[in-house]
């Protein structure tokens, strides 16, 4: 420190005013210490991510339906994040595991619930429920204030290459296998249609539900797959299962 | 020569590989951007032909400019479509509302539900609004503050119009269905990889601004711009690590999931707030308060002790969005704590902007673009309070997935980053257009009180509607059942929604009086009116510094 700046408070802060290498060079490394310590850890402590029975990939249909989830902005509305409280386990379901979400690429946890959580909607609405909620919500639920999507059982199901589809999110750690990736395109077909042989796709894809989603088996529309994706949200997991409660009593905190 | 052919080549380039994205895109969302960008490069291949005088040219000389003022033609475009995205931002809002209050207004159309209208006006406000005016007032106070012209003109262009050509592919992706469904950051790879283009340029032109400065020492607001620059570039890059399904496509898929990338995604997310939205507005805080009420910054330590310790803590705060999810609990508290701590510094910037006006508080009753910026700082200080109260947990455990964190952002939004950008505006406009003063100031007041009242319907309905809703959730009943099933909850915020939409109805009436003043003032008019006061501007003495030849 020169003696010209040392008479001064705060004069060893002038040399960083005046360089705007160092400045830059400080701020940055001011900025991403907290980034560091707190999200680095996530990908090595064991137990950020329970380790319980259940978790599989979607199935090509089911992936589809999330990508047209993904696409309307249900994020924007609907949580899928239970929080362990009373009257959210009572309302919802069990509370949520992180297990359940490993493999969704995005995250759909949201932030906002106008409308309910969807983390265990699956199974809990009949098909013809959600088909008939989609196109016009207020005919069954009157104060209901979501969009109309009437649209998606219109929309033939835009089935492009689902093989590339797995293969991207095999890439960034989904595990599908190989025959998953091939037979993506059967699969996504004959999980909407019952007259097909699924057996090999209910090995591949355990408790995957097969059936006409939307009620129109002639055809095969976005409403298929976003219905088939919803019937799936939470089924997973067998929370209540001996091993799932052992697992679940040892985690700490929350 | 060779830089204009050069440059003609590379828009050559950028419009032949467009076309022939386009050519081979696999859906049509893609298709439709492709030609967007072919369009825009095309722009840019007829505008460096038409623009360059050839004559000169083929003499090897470049057109002679006026080193002796400063380089505004940008800040201008930037204070028009400030304007104008603010309001298109407003507007998208206000319909938004209205969908809530009325769902018949989502029309059936794909293009038009409120899950694809949201993000485009959170986008329109956040970046479109947010960060032009981010962008050009901080080529305007660079210049300023440096007492220098712009280094690389030509690049500082790029990065304007590329950041607009990034709003609108933005913009018309939501409405197309092209997006990642990560809040804030929803634009698809394609339209991530040219923002991170033209934000790098950003970093240069700035950088190399400063680097030429006239004046050895670096401005506070400066330091604010340069770690928002630098901490938005961090933020966009981690959080936007993605996998496209084919390069000729939209569709993406990140590369963290779940857990990870819930808190990636709101390590992001809080700091597009705490750098985009407020290190960002505090620089503009910090050069044009003290411009306007004629009186040096307050306090320069304190400058200093909340500069380093608001970007140091911002950071941290991230997970405050989590709490009680399947994020770990260490995470979820260290956030906790870390978003307490952070009003301190949050409060130093507020206390150094309104101080700022020790022995000019008359100016507040005299002159609205002062009391447009008080108004503005008080806000900060008020939702920088608000934030880290609702980040604790018990608070959290109420206010979380409620309408309460949608009026608290509002409250930020619209009152402190809406009104230092309105003062900006207004401040700008005469001085960039050399006019003597706005065309009406009383207009000004107009948009003040407007703004106001109309934060005030949107704060307070945005209160009760988010406590309503969050005890309205967990209410038993002496049976020891819940007492209301999702739907009530629902039916019991109308008239919140209504109130909402009135506020918006207000806010943006007060956005549309600006556009008019801004318009008129542009045009050379002056209302007849009572005089209100004004700072005192010398256009003669804002010029750069220029060595003197040398005798």
């Amino acid at each position: 420190m020169t003696t010209e700046t040392a008479k001064e408070p705060w004069g060893r802060h002038k040399k960083i005013e005046r360089n705007i290498a160092v400045l830059g060079v400080l701020a940055f490394a001011v900025v991403t210490i907290g980034g560091l310590v707190e999200i680095a850890p996530l990908f090595w402590i064991d137990n950020t991510i329970e380790k319980v029975e259940g978790v599989r990939p979607y199935t090509p249909l089911e992936q589809a339906g999330r990508d047209i989830y993904v696409r309307e902005g249900c994020y924007v509305c609907h949580s899928q994040m239970i929080r362990p409280f009373r009257d959210e386990v009572e309302r919802y379901g069990h509370y949520s595991l992180a297990a359940e979400s490993m493999y969704d690429h995005p995250f759909q946890w949201g932030s906002k619930r106008t409308g309910p959580d969807l983390a265990r909607v699956g199974l809990k609405y009949s098909d013809e429920w959600h088909v008939q909620h989609l196109k016009n919500p207020q005919g069954v639920v009157p104060e209901s204030v979501m969009p109309q999507y009437a649209f998606l059982a219109e929309h033939d199901l835009k089935i492009g290459d689902p093989a590339a589809r797995l293969t991207a999110l095999y890439r960034v750690g989904v595990p599908y296998t190989a025959t998953d990736i091939k037979k993506a395109t059967d699969d996504l077909k004959s999980q909407a249609d019952p007259m097909a042989d699924n057996a090999d796709l209910q090995k591949r894809y355990p408790k995957a539900q097969v059936r006409d989603f939307d009620g129109n088996p002639d055809r095969l529309t976005e409403m298929d797959a976003l219905v088939a994706y919803l019937q799936v949200l939470g089924t997973m997991v067998d929370v209540n299962a001996p091993a799932a409660q052992e697992v679940l009593a040892k985690e700490k905190g929350r | 020569m060779e830089s204009l052919v050069a440059r003609a080549g590379l828009w050559l380039v950028a419009l032949l590989v467009a076309m022939f994205m386009f050519a081979n895109a696999v859906d049509s969302g893609f298709a439709v951007h492709m030609a967007i960008f072919a369009l825009a490069a095309l722009a840019g291949l007829v505008i460096s032909l038409r623009g360059t005088d050839y004559k000169l040219a083929a003499a090897g000389a470049k057109p002679a400019v006026d080193q002796g003022r400063y380089d505004d033609q940008l800040v201008r475009y930037g204070v028009i479509l400030t304007t104008f995205w603010g309001c298109v931002g407003f507007l998208a809002g206000l319909y938004i509302a209205l969908q809530l209050a009325f769902p018949a207004l989502n029309l059936g159309f794909e293009y038009t539900t409120f899950g694809r209208l949201r993000p485009l006006h959170t986008s329109a406000v956040i970046f479109a609004f947010g960060g032009t005016a981010l962008i050009s007032t901080s080529f305007y106070v660079v210049q300023r503050t440096c007492r220098a012209r712009l280094a690389m003109p030509g690049l500082a262009r790029f990065v304007f119009w590329g950041y607009q050509l990034f709003i609108v592919l933005a913009a018309t992706g939501y409405v197309l269905g092209i997006t990642q469904a990560k809040e804030y950051a929803e634009p698809e790879w394609y339209v991530d990889l040219w923002l991170t283009l033209v934000w790098v340029a950003y970093l240069a032109v700035f950088v190399g601004t400063i680097m030429k400065r006239s004046e050895p020492h670096i401005y506070v607001a400066y330091w604010f711009y340069l770690s928002f620059i630098l901490t938005v570039a961090m933020l966009h890059l981690v959080n936007n690590v993605n996998l496209p399904v084919s390069i000729f496509g939209s569709q993406s898929y990140p590369l963290w999931a779940g857990v990870q990338g819930a808190l990636v995604q709101w390590w992001y997310g809080h700091n597009a707030v705490g750098f985009f939205l407020t290190a960002g507005f505090l620089a503009m805080m910090y050069y044009f308060v003290p411009k306007q009420a004629e009186r040096p910054v307050y306090s320069y330590r304190l400058s200093i002790v909340h500069f380093w310790a608001l970007i140091f803590l911002y950071i941290w705060a991230g997970p405050h969005h989590l709490h009680y999810t399947a994020l770990p609990d260490w995470a979820q508290t260290l956030g906790m704590v870390f978003s307490i701590v952070l009003w301190m510094p949050s409060w130093g910037g507020m206390i150094n902007g309104l101080m700022t006006l020790n022995g000019a508080w008359d100016k507040v009753r005299t002159d609205p673009i002062i009391r447009m910026m008080v108004m503005s700082v008080a806000f900060y200080g008020m939702s920088t309070f608000e934030g880290p109260m609702m980040s604790i947990k018990s608070v959290n455990s109420l206010s979380h997935y409620t309408d309460w964190t949608i009026g608290h952002v509002h409250s930020g939004a619209l009152g402190w980053n809406g009104m230092i950008t309105f003062s900006a505006i207004y401040f700008l406009t005469p001085r960039l257009w050399g006019r003597e003063r706005m065309y009406s100031q009383r207009m000004i007041n107009w948009h003040f009180w407007l703004a106001t009242v109309g934060i005030v319907f949107y704060a307070a309905s945005m209160w009760v509607a988010g406590i309503t809703q969050g005890l309205m959730w967990r209410e038993y009943g002496a049976d020891n059942y819940l007492v209301n099933s999702f739907a009530e909850t629902v039916a019991a915020l109308h008239p919140m929604y209504l109130a909402r939409a009135f506020g918006g109805i207000l806010y943006l009436t007060g956005g549309l009086i600006m556009a008019y003043n801004v318009w008129q003032t542009i045009a050379g008019n002056l209302r007849q009116e009572e005089p209100l006061r004004q700072a005192a501007y010398d256009s003669a003495a804002d010029r750069p510094l220029v060595a003197a030849p040398a005798e």
